[in-house]
């Protein structure tokens, strides 16, 4: 054999292609591998730097990671049921259904999309009430809090609009209420404060732009659906990626000693 | 660097080592594994909400002898023929590459408007790149009397689709 494994593989890692990709070999030094850390982006979330002291689990929960780790099951989950559901008011109910019922694999797929976004809410929570009770919110680290607090409103708007795709009952009387309370938008809303102010009313409020009409109806399980799956996740990217270049520009808060440890 | 007990190491024993490693790659290689095969299945539904093949033509009375029938063209995309033997229906599927050929009385000859490919009344290929003759659905009669076609069976050979089930029977009135 002319052609052995040793030959396929330095035909191969000597290719234009591997190496367009894979712009260095394999490090050798300690510099260049150090640089290869810092350079790559999939390693790219913590600083460059990190004292043990910064790692202790009982200290950060983990709670920012796994909330990124359920949004990346979430992205891939949601994009796999997309191919069944459609949401137009005739099907959506019945689409959502045949997930669950015939569709293979598709019960799975749809609750771990389900309690999957659950879970995210939570850990959302769970990630800020850390953030605040271990002082992560303040200088140099005060900006990020608002990065973050973006974050939490777009996982719940996030939620919010996925709540209402299957279109049963408990779907549409959820919607119904939450964006009854818009009508109570001050200035922007026919029935809060101000309104007269600019002659808002039930037709031309920012709860009519969000519904798409007067009642929660076929225009809004079409613009829950793109807003869901479509404009609130390339905005929550965004922030994520906002979010975790200014923890490696801010360093990372844990990075502190604590007596008597490590 | 390696201990005087690693030497003792052979190739093919278990060691603590490769015992976890055997079980970390295997547990995620399946994990990963498994999420992938079922997302393959995932694509082939189990149920589909295409139209039934079947369908019913009327009457035999209703077609006259030598008549090219287009009623359920528009709906069905098949002619519905009727010659001196009986009814047949013929598939208004070009078997080049799919479009619907149009029928020309005149000329007496089935055309495709993509290609140019030819057929006869009986759905013989006579011209263009037509590989092979129109095919021709399963016809019958229900217990009412009326005709009944099914387009999930089909026949194109010329031994086979000039009788039952491919061809409706009619006597001569």
């Amino acid at each position: 054999m002319a052609l052995g494994f040793k030959s396929a593989q330095k035909a191969v890692l000597e290719s234009q292609i591997w190496k367009s990709i894979f712009r260095h070999g394999y490090a050798m030094n300690r510099r260049n591998r150090l640089l290869a850390v810092t350079n790559n982006v999939f390693y790219h979330i913590l600083p460059t730097k990190i004292s043990k002291y910064g790692m202790r689990m009982r200290f950060h929960w983990g709670a920012g990671i796994i909330t990124f780790y359920l949004f990346l099951v979430l992205t891939f989950t949601g994009v796999l049921l997309m191919f069944y559901y459609t949401p137009m008011v005739p099907r959506a109910y019945y689409d959502m259904k045949d997930l669950q019922f015939v569709v293979p694999f598709g019960n799975i797929l749809r609750n771990v999309h389900r309690y999957g976004a659950h879970a995210m809410v939570f850990m959302v929570m769970v990630h800020m009430a850390r953030t605040f009770y271990t002082s992560a919110y303040k200088p140099p680290r005060e900006f990020n809090w608002v990065v973050g607090v973006i974050l939490l409103v777009f996982t719940f708007l996030l939620s919010f609009s996925g709540y209402l795709l299957p279109w049963d009952q408990l779907a549409i009387w959820a919607v119904t209420v939450g964006t009854n309370m818009a009508r109570a938008t001050p200035l922007l809303g026919h029935e809060g404060p101000f309104a007269n102010l600019l002659g808002m009313k039930i037709d031309n409020d920012v709860r009519f732009a969000l519904l798409g009409g007067t009642t929660v109806g076929s225009a809004t399980l079409l613009r829950f659906y793109v807003l869901h799956c479509i404009a609130f996740p390339i905005i929550l990217t965004a922030f994520i990626a906002v979010h975790f270049w200014r923890v490696r520009r801010d360093g990372y808060s844990g990075d502190v000693f604590v007596r008597g440890e490590g | 660097m390696a201990k005087d007990s690693d030497a003792s190491i052979g190739e093919g024993s278990v060691t603590r080592r490769r015992f976890m490693n055997f079980v970390g790659w295997g547990s995620f290689v399946s994990f990963f594994g498994g999420i992938t095969l079922g997302t393959l299945r995932f694509f082939f539904p189990r149920v589909l909400y295409e139209p039934l093949q079947q369908f019913i033509a009327g009457k035999p009375e209703d077609y006259q002898v030598g008549e090219v029938s287009t009623r359920m063209l528009k709906e069905q995309r098949v002619w519905m023929i009727r010659n001196t033997e009986g009814i047949y229906a013929l598939i208004a599927i070009c078997t080049h590459l799919g479009c619907t050929p149009i029928w020309h009385p005149a000329e007496e000859r089935i055309k495709c408007p993509c290609h140019g490919s030819n057929f006869l009344v009986d759905g013989q290929n006579v011209a263009g790149p037509a590989p092979v003759p129109l095919f021709r659905a399963a016809i019958s009669l229900d217990l009412a009397g009326n005709i009944v076609v099914d387009k999930g069976r089909q026949e194109n050979q010329p031994d086979k689709r000039a009788k039952p089930p491919f061809l409706l029977p009619v006597p001569k009135a």
